[in-house]
C-alpha cells in the first residue's frame, strides 16, 4: 500500500502524458494483434524505452548509495561492440552474452574500486570511464561500424516472445528481479544506509566498501544488458552512437521517479516508470508530428513542468495557497476539485 | 519585558511539542531553559528563530508581535542565535565570517582592510587577541564560539539565544565565554542560555525555566531555588536513588578475566598499551580531549588497525582488523560523534536498532518487518526512548533519544565488550541517569564496559577502574577508593606522579 503510494505521481503523470499524448495522435493507446505479436505506441513505448529502463534501474542502485554513474552510456557502447566482435568472431552467441556482461562487470569493478577503495567522488571516477570508454569501444570495433548478421542475437533486439517484444521482456524482468533481490533481502536496507551515512553504517558492521563496488557492478551489467539490446537491434556496433548521452536520460528517469539524488530511500518501480514517462514524451512527440526540430525543446518543456510540479518545494508553497485562498466555504472547495479530475 | 512569549503551540505527526507554553525574558537577564531531551526546548527555540513556524499562541519583541519566517529575518528583528556546534564557516577567516553577507565593498569589490577593520571593531570588548584575516579553523572551539556571539550581537542586538554552547569547552574557555555574557548582560542584553550543566545554570542565569514534555513547569528566580528541586521538576518525580556511590560495593570482588590487550598500539594514534578487561567490569576512559582516549576506543574495534601487540581472549588471539571483524568477535562500539558515526539520520528507529544485527546476520537472510518492528518496540520500551513509534525517522529525535537508539543497536548484538565513547554528551539529567544506570544493569548479567567520558562525576560513578590517557599513552590506573576527582585530576594534569602510577 505504501508502495503504491509512492509511485502514485509517477503514475499519474504518466496518465497525463499519455492522455495528452492521445489528444494529438487518436491511436495512441491502440493495441493489436499483428502476425502474432502485439503492435502499437504503447508496445513500441515498452521496447524503446528498454535501454533507459535497464540503465534506470542500475542508476537507482548507484544514486541511492549516494553516488552517480556517468559512465553507462559509454559502457553501452562498450559492451555492444564486445557483443558485435565477438559474433563475428565466432565466439558463438552465449560466448558473446557472457563476453558482453563481463565487460559490463569488469566496468562496474573499476568504476566502483575508484569510488569505494580510491576515495574519488563518483561523478569524478565514472566520468573517467565516460571519457575514455568511447575509446575503449572503437578500439573493439577497430575504428568501424561492426555489423553482424545473426539471428540469435538479433532476437534479443528486434523478437518477441509470446507476443511482447523481447527488450520490453528484459528490462521488466531486470526490473523485478532487481526489486526482489533488493526487497526479499537485506540489501535494500544496507544500500539505503550506506547511502545516508557511510561512515556509521561501517561502524554498524556493514560492508560498505564491497556494497559500493556491488551497485557499480549493478550498473555495469544493466549496462551491458542494454548494449547488447542496441546492438542486437540495429545488427551492428556504433562505437560512437550506441547509448551516447543516455547516462543523462538515466539520471533523469530516477530523479522523476523521484529518488534523491543525496541517496537513501530509492524505489526501482518509480525509477522505470521515470524512464516510460521520458520515452513517452520522445515516442509522443513524434506521433502528434511536431517537426523533429521542435523535438528538444518541447521534451525540455515537459520535463520541466514534470520536476517543478514534483518538487517539494512547491508542496508547501502550494500548501500556503491552498490556505490563504481556502477561507471560502469547504464546500466550494471540494466541488473545485471534483471538477478538476 | 523584552521578549515575551504566550501560549506558544507547536505540533508535529503523533506529539505535541509545545503545549500553551509562556515564556519572558527581561532586558539585561540571562534566562536559563531546562528540560529533558524532547521537553521541547529546541522547539520553542526553533519557533523563535523562525526555523518552525508556530501552530498557535503570541511571541512579541519589545511590545510588538513578531512571526518570524527565517533565521535572517529572526536576526533582522533582533533575535540571534548561537549553537553548540559552530555554524560559521571554518575555512574562512575570522573577519569574513564576521562581516559574512555584508561585506564593505568599495567599487563592488570586497574591500579586504574595511573588513579587517569591522571585524576588530566588532571583536573589541571581548577580550579575544586573535589575528581577524587568519583561517577561522585555526582557532579553539571557545573562540569561535566567541566569534559566533559577536556576529550574532552585531547581526541582532536585543535577543541571543546560546543553544548548549558549553558542550565542548574546557572550564577555562567556559569562564572566559561567561565573562562575555555577564559583560552583554551589563549592556542590556537578554539572553537564553540552554545546558545540560546546571552548575554552570546556578553560577551565570538570573532566572530558570523548566520545560518538561511540551509544557513549562515552572519560572523562577535562580537564586531562591534548590539543585534538588530544580532536578524534580525536570524529571517530574523526585530522585529515588543517586546514581552514585552505588557501585563502590563489588569494586573489590575478584573477577574472571574476558580479554586481555598486550602492547596494542598504532604510531601517531596511542603508543602501546596493556590493558585487561574483566568480566562483567565497568572500565572508566578518562584524560582531556585529544589526549588519546577515542583513538584508544578505535583502536580496540578495528577503525584504525593494530601496529603493534595483540588482543586476545581465553581461547586465544583475536582478529580486531576491522569494525566488522571487532563484531565479529563481540565487540560493540557507539561512537563520540553521534550525528555523524552513530545514526543513520534518514532511517527509521527500526531500521537503526535492526542494523548492525542486519549487518551480522548477512544481506541474505533479512531479519523480517515484523520482528524488527518487535526489537524496536521491546528497546523503545526498555530505554524510554521518547519517539511517535519504530517507523519515526532517527533524525527528528532529540539527541538524547538519538543517543539511546544508538545504544539500542548494540544492546540488541548482546556483545561481551561494549566501548561507550562519552555516551552521555550533551543529554539532560534524566537520560544520563537512565544511560549509568543501563550500564549497571548490563553489566550485571557479565557485559563488560569500556567508559570513555570528560566528567569525572560519571566514571567514579560507574567505573570499577579508571584508567588515565595522557599525550597519546594510558599513564595511570585506578582502582576501587582511589577513584576519586582529584586522583585522576592529578594523574591527567602532572606527569611526575601520573608516570610513578604508570
Amino acid at each position: 500500500m505504501t508502495a503504491l503510494l509512492r509511485i502514485t505521481p509517477q503514475l499519474l503523470t504518466l496518465a497525463a502524458l499519455m492522455a495528452m499524448v492521445t489528444l494529438f495522435f487518436p491511436g495512441f493507446l491502440k493495441i493489436e494483434f499483428v502476425d502474432g505479436r502485439l503492435v502499437g505506441p504503447v508496445m513500441d513505448i515498452l521496447k524503446r524505452g528498454a535501454p533507459v529502463g535497464l540503465l534506470a534501474v542500475g542508476m537507482t542502485l548507484v544514486i541511492a548509495t549516494r553516488g552517480i554513474d556517468l559512465s553507462v552510456g559509454t559502457v553501452v557502447a562498450i559492451t555492444g561492440a564486445v557483443t558485435a566482435w565477438a559474433i563475428t568472431n565466432g565466439y558463438g552467441l552465449g560466448g558473446a552474452l557472457v563476453l558482453a556482461l563481463a565487460a559490463g562487470a569488469v566496468a562496474g569493478i573499476w568504476n566502483g574500486c575508484l569510488v569505494a577503495i580510491a576515495g574519488i567522488q563518483p561523478i569524478v571516477a565514472t566520468l573517467i570511464l565516460m571519457t575514455s570508454g568511447r575509446g575503449i569501444a572503437q578500439l573493439v570495433t577497430e575504428g568501424r561500424i561492426l555489423t553482424f548478421s545473426h539471428d540469435g542475437l538479433a532476437f534479443f533486439g528486434s523478437g518477441d516472445l509470446l507476443g511482447i517484444p523481447v527488450p520490453a521482456l528484459i528490462w521488466l524482468a531486470t526490473a523485478i528481479g532487481v526489486t526482489l533481490l533488493m526487497r526479499r533481502t537485506a540489501l535494500g536496507l544496507l544500500v539505503e544506509a550506506v547511502g545516508v551515512n557511510r561512515a556509521a553504517s561501517a561502524l554498524a558492521g556493514v560492508n560498505a566498501t564491497v556494497l559500493l563496488i556491488a551497485v557499480y557492478v549493478a550498473s555495469g551489467l544493466c549496462a551491458a544488458l542494454a548494449g547488447i539490446i542496441a546492438t542486437a537491434d540495429i545488427r551492428g556496433a556504433d562505437a560512437n552512437n550506441a547509448g551516447l548521452w543516455l547516462e543523462l536520460d538515466a539520471i533523469l528517469a530516477v530523479v522523476i521517479g523521484g529518488n534523491s539524488l543525496l541517496g537513501g530511500r530509492f524505489s526501482i518501480a518509480a525509477a522505470l516508470l521515470g524512464a516510460l514517462i521520458i520515452q513517452t514524451i520522445d515516442t509522443g512527440i513524434l506521433l502528434a508530428g511536431f517537426p523533429s526540430e521542435y523535438n528538444l525543446v518541447i521534451k525540455a518543456a515537459l520535463v520541466l513542468v514534470i520536476l517543478v510540479l514534483q518538487s517539494p518545494n512547491l508542496a508547501g508553497h502550494w500548501y500556503a495557497l491552498r490556505r490563504t485562498f481556502g477561507r471560502q466555504p469547504a464546500a466550494t472547495t471540494a466541488t473545485a476539485k471534483g471538477a478538476k479530475q | 519585558m523584552l521578549l515575551t512569549i504566550r501560549s506558544l503551540t507547536k505540533t508535529f505527526p503523533g506529539t505535541r511539542a509545545l503545549d500553551g507554553v509562556d515564556f519572558d525574558l527581561a532586558a539585561g537577564e540571562i534566562h536559563a531553559l531546562l528540560g529533558e531531551n524532547g521537553a521541547g526546548k529546541s522547539t520553542l527555540i526553533k519557533c523563535l528563530t523562525g526555523a518552525y513556524a508556530r501552530d498557535a499562541g503570541k511571541i512579541s519583541l519589545d511590545g510588538q508581535t513578531v512571526s518570524p519566517k527565517s533565521t535572517s529575518e529572526a536576526q533582522e528583528l533582533g533575535i540571534g542565535t548561537v549553537y553548540q556546534e559552530v555554524n560559521l564557516l571554518a575555512n574562512l577567516t575570522v573577519a569574513q565570517n564576521l562581516t559574512f553577507g555584508r561585506e564593505p565593498t568599495r567599487f563592488g569589490m570586497v574591500d579586504g582592510r574595511a573588513q579587517r577593520q569591522q571585524a576588530e571593531a566588532m571583536l573589541e570588548g571581548y577580550g579575544l587577541d586573535i589575528d581577524v584575516s587568519r583561517d577561522l579553523s585555526t582557532y579553539s572551539v571557545a573562540v569561535r564560539q566567541i566569534v559566533a556571539i559577536a556576529r550574532a550581537v552585531a547581526l541582532s542586538g536585543k535577543v541571543l539565544i546560546l543553544d548548549e554552547p558549553t558542550a565542548s569547552l574546557d572550564s577555562r574557555e567556559v569562564e572566559t565565554l561567561f565573562g562575555v555574557m555577564r559583560k552583554l548582560r551589563d549592556q542590556g542584553m537578554g539572553m537564553i542560555f540552554v545546558s545540560h550543566f546546571l552548575d554552570q545554570v546556578f553560577s551565570l542565569t538570573d532566572r530558570v525555566t523548566v520545560l518538561r514534555n511540551g509544557r513549562k513547569i515552572t519560572t523562577e528566580r535562580t537564586a531562591d531555588l534548590d539543585r534538588v528541586r530544580l532536578i524534580e521538576h525536570m524529571l517530574g518525580h523526585t530522585l529515588e536513588n543517586e546514581v552514585a556511590g552505588h557501585r563502590k560495593a563489588d569494586h573489590g570482588l575478584p573477577r574472571s578475566e574476558l580479554l586481555r590487550f598486550e602492547d596494542f598500539g598504532r604510531r601517531g594514534h596511542i603508543e602501546p598499551f596493556n590493558l585487561s578487561v574483566g568480566e562483567g567490569e565497568v572500565l572508566g576512559l578518562a584524560g582531556l580531549l585529544g589526549s588519546g582516549r577515542t583513538e584508544s576506543a578505535e583502536l580496540m574495534f578495528g577503525v584504525a588497525s593494530a601496529h603493534s601487540g595483540s588482543a586476545q581472549d581465553k581461547s586465544g588471539a583475536i582478529d580486531l582488523s576491522s569494525p566488522r571483524a571487532a563484531i565479529a568477535a563481540g565487540f560493540g562500539f557507539a561512537p563520540e560523534e553521534r550525528k555523524a558515526d552513530g545514526i543513520v539520520a534518514d532511517l527509521s528507529v527500526r531500521e537503526n536498532i535492526a542494523l548492525a544485527m542486519q549487518a551480522r546476520r548477512g544481506w541474505a537472510r533479512p531479519i523480517s518487518r515484523s520482528e524488527q518492528t518487535r526489537l524496536a518496540q521491546d528497546y523503545i520500551a526498555r530505554l524510554d526512548i521518547r519517539t511517535s513509534g519504530p517507523d519515526q525517522v532517527v533524525g527528528d529525535l532529540s539527541g538524547g533519544n538519538q543517543q539511546k537508539v544508538v545504544l539500542a543497536r548494540w544492546l540488541a548484538m548482546n556483545p561481551r565488550f561494549l566501548i561507550l565513547d562519552e555516551p552521555t554528551r550533551g543529554i539532560d539529567v534524566g537520560a544520563h541517569a537512565e544511560i549509568l544506570r543501563l550500564i549497571d544493569e548490563v553489566t550485571k548479567e557479565g557485559m563488560s564496559i569500556l567508559v570513555i567520558s570528560s566528567e569525572l562525576d560519571e566514571l567514579i560513578a560507574v567505573a570499577n577502574r579508571v584508567i588515565v590517557v595522557r599525550d597519546r599513552r594510558h599513564v595511570a590506573e585506578l582502582t576501587g577508593s582511589e577513584i576519586t576527582t582529584e586522583t585522576i585530576v592529578r594523574a591527567i594534569a602532572a606527569p611526575e606522579q601520573g608516570e610513578d602510577a604508570a
